[in-house]
């Protein structure tokens, strides 16, 4: 009788505690990327056709603020590429010796340089909505890269008697279902200097895939060190495994 | 300190005005430790080395994070993105306290499995247990640091606890917080706090290896050490057997760091924190989950912390809760399976805690804080009821046999 307590304890605890787990929301479908799984690693091509997007339609709205336009140099691009793409904005710097503030191009070691001045500004721009900082956008959501590429691409017809709230749209990835981003991404939307097909779905990808290394710049150095850490580490732990048996012999 | 014998004339120089290295040989090499402990003695030595690594990576961190509260959330930022080698930094100490509390729960299970706790190991287990309430006060106050929201919120979550507290609980609360909320003095105290705790942590360690070395191990047949037949000394037998724990360790702890190295964290703490939006569901670190569960399931406020501090506080009494001369749990049919609800009962409420406390959840949440701390009157009542099975004569005896008392061969003593 004692024997069959515990296992009729822990089936009682299980079929109590399912119901529960059941009510969660919708789940993000999983897509995949180069950098998933253990010899994951970027695909730098990728990570400037989603620069490209970010620099070309995201950053319209949405500040990166930690990063700097130097870390670009992770993506492929030259020195000169950064200086110039850096150039293009401005940035207040001073007090200069006459005690003034002035304006100048941003350098490679500025932060990307934010659309609007202050959080205030970014609001009235966008019907009172704030666009968050994308620098750690995967990081801070469930499901990563893969809710940032649903949605890119969740912007659906509403189903019939939902309704949207005005300057609000429907995205079926978005938890209440109706957020104020504007469709961002269509086919064509941009041109990829490497000549890639521009559809949405590659336009998303690429853009997600380029968020994931703005949150996680030390995912390559990481994943390449950690294997040689491991390695080196299944090696030392089976000698002391080996010298354990061979030291024991006596004792058993 | 009786002075040993070394041949290196420097060594015996500096031992006979210090015995560091007679202490050392006295207690590392020498050290009689029974001759039958299983793998779940290892978890002593590794929460050792967590502890040490704790400190280590925490003291480089120290030097590039600024408790401020516009600066903290970048800052740590920054120790990822600038500082060479930072993200190993900071995800080794986030890991790190996670592995850290596995250590420790698996230690103190085994504790209670064998009997650990009972004389002559009452003050051993007292020390553990402040370790371990010293522990968890310096994970909550470094969960804090990175000022995300969940950094904040906690925060406010569990301090605004000790408001519930009669007459003076909000002076207590103001006066923890530096201020009127959760703001820049309470992170400012809450890093000096954090860096000094660990080092408090590793002086109640010290005297916690001075106790367990006065008292010996204890071992998974719970009886006395009967004779030098019984032991071994420490080295190399038990220094060659921590080693290879600490490699098994050390890569599932560095797999985590390396390639899951937000497996532990809530995505809402990489948002800065915010005053004025609260996350619609605030959780603390896994480890907190079972006492956060007893928290909530008592509709009191006050009462809550009550039984959330109790939930660890009745431990101190456990040596005197349970009434039984036998030790391990191996030679006590009843107690064992009291033993291992009570391990069911634990992993669930932690289970409890991390959901929203609605519907099923809540009356859940009761059912098994009720049974959390039934398992003491039922362990007190078993202790006087419960007729053990016989205890074998010596360690020696069986282990030299190579089969005890109607046990077959152990599978975690074969390797
Ligand atoms: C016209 C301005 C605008 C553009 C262009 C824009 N966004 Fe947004 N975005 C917003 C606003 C406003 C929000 C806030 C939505 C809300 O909270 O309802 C937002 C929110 C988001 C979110 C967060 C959703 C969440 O879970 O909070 C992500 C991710 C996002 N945008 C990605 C992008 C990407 C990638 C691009 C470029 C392809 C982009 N956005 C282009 C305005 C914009
Ligand atoms: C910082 C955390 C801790 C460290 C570093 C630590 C370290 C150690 C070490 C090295 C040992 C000897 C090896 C072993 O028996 O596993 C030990 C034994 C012991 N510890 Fe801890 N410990 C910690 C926390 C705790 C806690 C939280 C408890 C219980 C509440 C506890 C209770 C005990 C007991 C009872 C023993 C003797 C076990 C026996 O011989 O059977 N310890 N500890």
């Amino acid at each position: 009788m004692r024997k069959y307590l515990i296992p009729a304890f822990a089936a009682a605890v299980i079929a109590a505690a399912t119901p529960a787990v059941a009510a969660e929301k919708a789940e993000v479908a999983h897509q995949n990327w180069s950098f998933q799984g253990v010899f994951g690693h970027y695909d730098k091509a990728q990570l400037r056709r989603g620069f490209q997007v970010f620099r070309e339609i995201c950053s319209n709205c949405h500040s990166m603020k930690l990063v700097a336009y130097r870390n670009l140099a992770a993506l492929g691009f030259t020195e000169d590429q950064i200086k110039a793409i850096a150039a293009e904005k401005q940035v207040t710097d001073g007090p200069n010796d006459q005690g003034d503030m002035f304006q100048r191009p941003a350098r490679p070691a500025d932060h990307i340089v934010p659309p609007f001045p202050n959080d205030q500004a970014a609001r009235v721009a966008n019907n009172g909505a704030l666009p968050p900082d994308l620098s750690l956008m995967t990081k801070a959501r469930e499901g990563g890269p893969d809710y940032v590429y649903a949605i890119l691409n969740g912007f659906v017809d509403p189903p019939a008697g939902f309704k949207v709230n005005d300057g609000m749209y429907y995205n079926e990835a978005f938890p209440g279902h109706q957020i104020a981003m504007p469709p961002p991404i269509s086919d064509d939307a941009v041109t990829y200097a490497d000549g890639t097909k521009a559809t949405k779905e590659q336009i998303a990808k690429d853009a997600s895939a380029f968020l994931n290394w703005a949150a996680e710049p030390e995912l390559d150095t990481r994943h390449s060190l950690g294997l040689k850490v491991l390695g080196f580490l299944l090696v030392l732990t089976a000698m002391f495994y080996a010298l354990k048996r061979k030291i024991w012999a006596n004792v058993h | 300190m009786s002075g040993n014998h070394f041949d290196n004339k420097v060594i015996q120089w500096l031992d006979d005005r210090l015995p560091i290295f007679s202490m050392l040989q006295h207690s590392a090499v020498e050290y009689p430790t029974p001759r039958n402990l299983n793998y779940w003695w290892n978890f002593g030595s590794l929460a050792g080395l967590m502890l040490v690594i704790m400190i280590l990576t925490g003291v480089f961190l120290a030097m590039a994070y600024t408790p401020n509260e516009a600066l903290a959330f970048n800052s740590v930022e920054r120790i990822m993105r600038d500082v060479n080698y930072g993200w190993l930094l900071r995800y080794m100490h986030m890991n790190g306290a996670s592995f850290f509390f596995v250590c420790v729960y698996i230690h103190i299970f085994r504790g209670l499995y064998y009997g650990s706790y009972k004389a002559p190991r009452e003050v051993l287990w007292w020390l553990g247990l402040i370790i371990y309430l010293t522990m968890m006060g310096t994970a909550f106050m470094g969960y804090c640091l990175p000022w995300g929201q969940l950094s904040f919120w906690g925060t406010t979550v569990i301090t605004n606890l000790f408001s519930a507290i009669p007459v003076v609980g909000d002076y207590i609360t103001t006066w923890l917080w530096g201020g009127f909320s959760v703001a820049n003095p309470t992170l400012n105290r809450f890093f000096a706090l954090h860096f000094l705790l660990p080092f408090v942590i590793f002086a109640l360690v010290f005297l916690h290896v001075v106790a367990l070395h006065t008292t010996k191990s204890n071992n998974p047949l719970g009886i006395d050490v009967k004779g030098p037949q019984d032991t071994i000394p420490f080295h190399p037998y038990y220094t060659i057997k921590d080693l290879f724990g600490i490699g098994v360790l050390l890569m599932v702890y560095l797999g985590v760091v390396f390639f899951l190295p937000n497996f532990f964290v809530e995505p809402t703490n990489y948002i800065p924190a915010n005053s004025m939006v609260t996350p619609p569901h605030i959780v603390p670190e896994w480890y907190f989950l079972p006492f956060y569960a007893i928290l909530r399931s008592v509709p009191d406020k006050l009462g809550g912390v009550i039984a959330m501090f109790g939930a660890i506080v009745i431990f101190f009494f456990l040596p005197w809760i349970d009434r039984s001369k036998v030790r391990s749990a191996k030679f006590r049919p009843i107690y064992k399976q009291l033993f291992w609800m009570f391990f069911l009962v634990c992993v669930v409420l932690g289970y409890i805690g991390s959901q929203p406390p609605e519907g099923t959840m809540v009356t859940l949440g009761r059912v098994f804080s009720v049974a959390y701390f039934a398992f003491f009157p039922l362990l007190w009542l078993t202790s006087k009821f419960e007729k053990p099975k016989p205890l074998p004569q010596s360690i020696a005896a069986p282990v030299l046999k190579g089969a005890s008392v109607g046990h077959a061969a152990q599978p975690m003593e074969k390797a």
